[in-house]
């Protein structure tokens, strides 16, 4: 017996090292600021506590399906000119809702296998069904569809990632979040600058090369009246700035052709530079295929007029003088050295697939975290001593046995957070608190059944024995219980309330080690210590 | 020391006491939500804007309404938040109907009318990020640094903005009290670029109509599924009754915390929710122990009345329950008063969930069990509550 408590209090003594080592890693001097430094390291704090910012984001899938849909508009009405397919109308009847449905009208019956084969050959993504009248619908396969909407999510999450990296933030979280609404969460910790990290993560930065086909227009009004009322087919309206020297200062819209000539994807490399005048300018390259396909355009277009379109605005119209392959430059002297370095930046990092909305955010200021972390702390201080002092006063003897259980137990817990790498937060220090509390319910269902025991008359040593079997499946209850509610809170909840969840459940498992495991060895040892007869001090 | 040597307290007696109290409370919480101040559903559940502003000095209420009025802001609370010798309030902005604004867009109205003695083309330094401190020293490079000036603004642009949160609270009086901080070229350079105003913005929280939407169906079915989880486990490791009597005692005390919750006008946030889950789970704990002991008694105690048996082992377990709850209720109270105000409304849900949760399954629970088995009784069926394989 006395073999088998020896090893038991070796396990007991191995198992505190290991979990002081979960929190305080090798520290690098013993002293209280070397301590702390080794558990900051170790255990991290969540934004609540540190200050930082919090945003979710819905990525606007549906102008990345547009993108896709307009070319393949583009590409289907090339293909029914050269195949000699008449029709008498082919439109997006509805961009904003339906995206990928292109309606074709007034196809001649006998063109019918020719126009299933161009679909199945040119456009396998998507299908063709036929309407009424001679008219056919043409839309996206719908599983083609949802990847590639779920492809616009896992892109806009790897474009945001490399330009927040390039802020330098630390310990940045941006991942998918919710279920199904193509949302992300992006948690960045220490930074007080919300706006500017939104200006970097919104930009779109999708770059297009349009052919421009009308314009300056003072309003959108005039560019209509200069139509006839009705913009053609394949044409769009862009709001840009005025031409310098104009007589209307400000903005002036443009009408662009819908399908650019080149876009984000195609670009290599962008760098700050200079332009002729000695203004601060974005000079961009693109890519091999890029070039190409831009050569192919501006000899097709000489003396006639491209724009360079940022972000659905048009940055500044140039004529095409000759071929250009392969490189460009934004310009128009109107972003300083710093502007051009994040569109430097922006541009580089790749291009959103489709535009981002803000739906949630938060920003919690380094002074509250400082504060909540104080708050915390000392109420965790304060309701620890309570227990500690009443369980002494309460139960005695055995009451050191509980708090040193207690104390293990918080060992244990902050432990198992230093080595998951879990995450700190204020509801996190409550669940810590919660859990003493709720831990030392194992110690008193024990250590109150084991005084119920000796009342009935039994010795010390049978009574320990059987309080602890009593109220071991007990235990094992509200244990299992509570964490089934805590892993319900964890899936269900986000950053604070998981961090929650985390310390309680850590907490409980934790207390199922000590109240039962090590509150007996205790127990056992100081039985061995005691004469025959002699009471129990509980 | 022992607070309860051998009591035994007709419990079961007092049924109709512990039913009227229950009753009071639980009516009082839900004409409040129906008819007097509703569910004060939080921010993370309406949706909406809320600024959390610290003041150098006591604000002025009616000035701050009148000025947020003047830039065209409706549907707005302005609150004290947390004691008055911090000079905090809480600005509580309605949701903004329209998705196409912008969500930031009732934040940058409030601080912009909240800087009323901005001189023009100058920064505020209370709200001025460490980053655009630095670039404005960079172009101003008062110390005459060459190549090493980014790091060196860097520097005292993060001294700057940590004196000013971690020491002063988020507020600067004025600029003078950097002297110590950052060197004097560098304070005379600040004066020229940027001004002090009376406020710091500690806290915001901007929550788009979208997702208030998503987060109260979040939280519904987490309660469903908690409430679910509790019925099956005890139904499988007890009786049906035994589930569904928890079921009740738990729905009960859900009722009269959110009750107690429209009573105090206290928000509902998704930590709240957290820690009404954790007392879900709390009283399902106590349920459980006085079930067990139930359970236990009735093996031992076949001949005599169901009443007796749950009576005998509410007594028995009397102490662990009420010190339990009682050493609960102790860290709880002490994350009450100690733990902050950003913790407000979670720990105010836990110490009531507390108190009612214990008492609930004594004075609900328990009673349920005796009521049904004493209705099938009645009309002549073999009693229920007894388990029927030995677990």
């Amino acid at each position: 017996m006395n073999k088998n408590l020896t090893w038991k209090l070796a396990l007991i003594v191995g198992i505190l090292l290991a979990f002081l080592l979960g929190i305080f890693g090798i520290p690098k001097s013993f002293s209280k600021q070397g301590l702390l430094a080794s558990m900051t390291d170790r255990i991290h704090l969540g934004l609540d506590l540190r200050g930082g910012t919090h945003l979710i984001l819905q990525v606007q899938v549906n102008d990345a399906v547009n993108v896709d849909a307009d070319n393949a508009l583009e590409t289907l009405k090339e293909q029914l000119r050269t195949k000699k397919i008449n029709y008498a109308e082919i439109t997006k009847p509805d961009p904003k809702n339906s995206p990928d449905r292109i309606v074709l009208k007034g196809v001649p019956p006998e063109s019918r296998s020719d126009l299933l084969t161009i679909v199945q050959e040119r456009l396998p993504e998507y299908e063709a069904t036929p309407g009424p009248e001679n008219s056919w619908v043409v839309s996206m396969k719908p599983q083609m569809l949802a990847e590639l909407k779920n492809k616009a999510v896992t892109q806009a999450i790897e474009t945001i990632r490399n330009r927040i990296d390039q802020l330098g933030v630390s310990e940045p979280v941006i991942q998918e979040h919710g279920l199904g609404q193509y949302q992300i969460l992006v948690q960045l910790p220490g930074i007080d600058d919300p706006a500017r990290v939104k200006d970097i993560m919104q930009s779109t930065a999708m770059l297009e090369i349009k052919q421009v086909l009308g314009g300056p227009y003072p309003s959108e009004q005039a560019a209509l009246q200069d139509k006839g009322g009705v913009l053609p087919p394949d044409a769009i309206l862009l709001p840009g700035h005025a031409a310098p020297g104009a007589e209307t200062e400000g903005q002036a819209w443009y009408l662009v052709s819908r399908v650019s000539a080149v876009s984000g994807k195609d670009l290599r490399d962008a760098q700050p530079s200079r332009d002729q005048n000695g203004q601060p300018s974005v000079s961009f390259t693109l890519t091999g295929e890029g070039g190409q396909r831009f050569y192919n355009f501006t000899s097709a277009h000489i003396n006639d007029s491209l724009g360079v379109v940022l972000d659905n605005k048009v940055q500044e119209v140039a004529n095409i003088k000759d071929s250009i392959r392969d490189r460009g430059e934004i310009s128009g002297g109107r972003m300083n050295e710093q502007q051009t370095k994040d569109l430097s930046m922006i541009l580089r990092s790749g291009a959103l697939p489709a535009g981002v909305k803000y739906l949630e955010e938060r920003t919690v200021g380094p002074s509250l975290g400082a504060d909540s972390i104080r708050a915390g702390v000392r109420a965790a201080i304060i309701g620890m001593v309570a227990v500690l002092v009443f369980m002494l006063v309460y139960y005695r003897g055995a009451g050191i046995n509980a708090d040193v259980a207690l104390i293990l137990n918080l060992i244990i817990l902050l432990g198992f957070m230093g080595y998951f790498g879990a995450v700190l937060t204020l509801p996190g220090i409550a669940g810590v608190i919660l859990t003493v509390g709720m831990g030392v319910d194992s110690n008193v269902l024990i250590f109150e059944r084991i005084r119920e025991e000796l009342r009935n008359g039994k010795t010390p040593p049978s009574a320990v024995d059987q309080g602890f079997s009593h109220a071991w499946i007990t235990i094992v209850d509200t244990h299992v219980t509570t964490i089934v509610s805590a892993a319900i809170l964890f899936i269900f909840g986000t950053g604070p309330v998981r961090g929650f969840a985390t310390t309680l459940t850590f907490g409980l498992l934790a207390n199922l080690f000590t109240a039962v495991f090590v509150s007996r060895v205790i127990f056992d040892w100081i039985l061995t210590r005691k004469q025959r007869g002699e009471a129990l001090s509980i | 020391m022992e607070f309860f040597r051998n009591p035994s307290i007709d419990f079961l007696g007092k049924k109709w006491y512990f039913l009227a109290f229950s009753l009071v409370f639980s009516v009082a919480g839900v004409l409040s939500m129906l008819f007097w101040h509703g569910v004060p559903w939080g921010v993370d559940f309406r949706g909406g804007t809320l600024v959390y502003v610290k003041f150098s000095h006591t604000p002025d209420d009616i000035a701050i309404r009148a000025s947020l009025d003047r830039v065209g802001l409706r549907n707005f609370k302005i609150q004290r938040y947390g004691q008055a010798s911090n000079n905090e309030l809480l600005i509580d902005l309605a949701v903004q109907e329209t998705s196409e604004q912008a969500l930031d867009r009732g934040k940058t109205q409030i601080i912009n009318a909240l800087e009323t003695n901005a001189p023009a083309g100058k920064l505020d330094l209370n709200n001025a990020s460490s980053f655009t401190i630095k670039n404005f020293l960079m172009e101003k490079d008062p110390l005459r640094l060459g190549t090493d000036a980014d790091q060196k603004y860097t520097a005292q642009a993060q001294a700057i903005v940590n004196f000013r949160d971690k020491v002063q609270g988020g507020v600067f009086g004025s600029i003078d009290q950097l002297k110590g901080i950052v060197d004097p070229p560098v304070v005379a350079a600040l004066s020229d670029g940027f001004f002090v105003s009376d406020f710091g913005v500690r806290n915001v929280e901007i929550v788009g109509p979208q997702v208030g939407g998503q987060l109260r169906k979040q939280a519904f079915l987490a309660t469903v599924y908690s409430l679910a989880g509790m019925l099956v486990y005890l139904g499988f490791r007890f009786e049906w009754i035994y589930g569904i009597a928890a079921v009740v005692t738990v729905f009960h005390d859900t009722l009269i915390t959110v009750g107690a919750f429209s009573l105090t006008k206290t928000d509902i946030s998704l930590t709240v929710i957290a820690a009404i889950l954790t007392l879900i789970g709390y009283s399902n704990n106590d349920t459980i122990v006085v079930f067990d002991r139930i359970r236990e008694n009735i093996k031992l105690m076949r001949r005599e009345k169901l009443s007796d048996i749950v009576n005998r082992s509410i007594n028995q377990t009397l102490s662990r329950t009420i010190l339990t709850a009682g050493l609960t209720f102790l860290t709880v109270l002490a994350l009450y008063l100690f733990g902050g105000e950003v913790l407000h409304g979670f720990s105010l849900a836990l110490v009531i969930g507390i108190l009612i949760g214990t008492y609930s399954s004594i004075a609900i629970a328990a009673p349920i069990l005796v009521a049904y088995q004493d209705w099938r009784l009645g009309r002549g069926r073999r009693a229920v509550a007894v388990p029927s394989k030995a677990k």
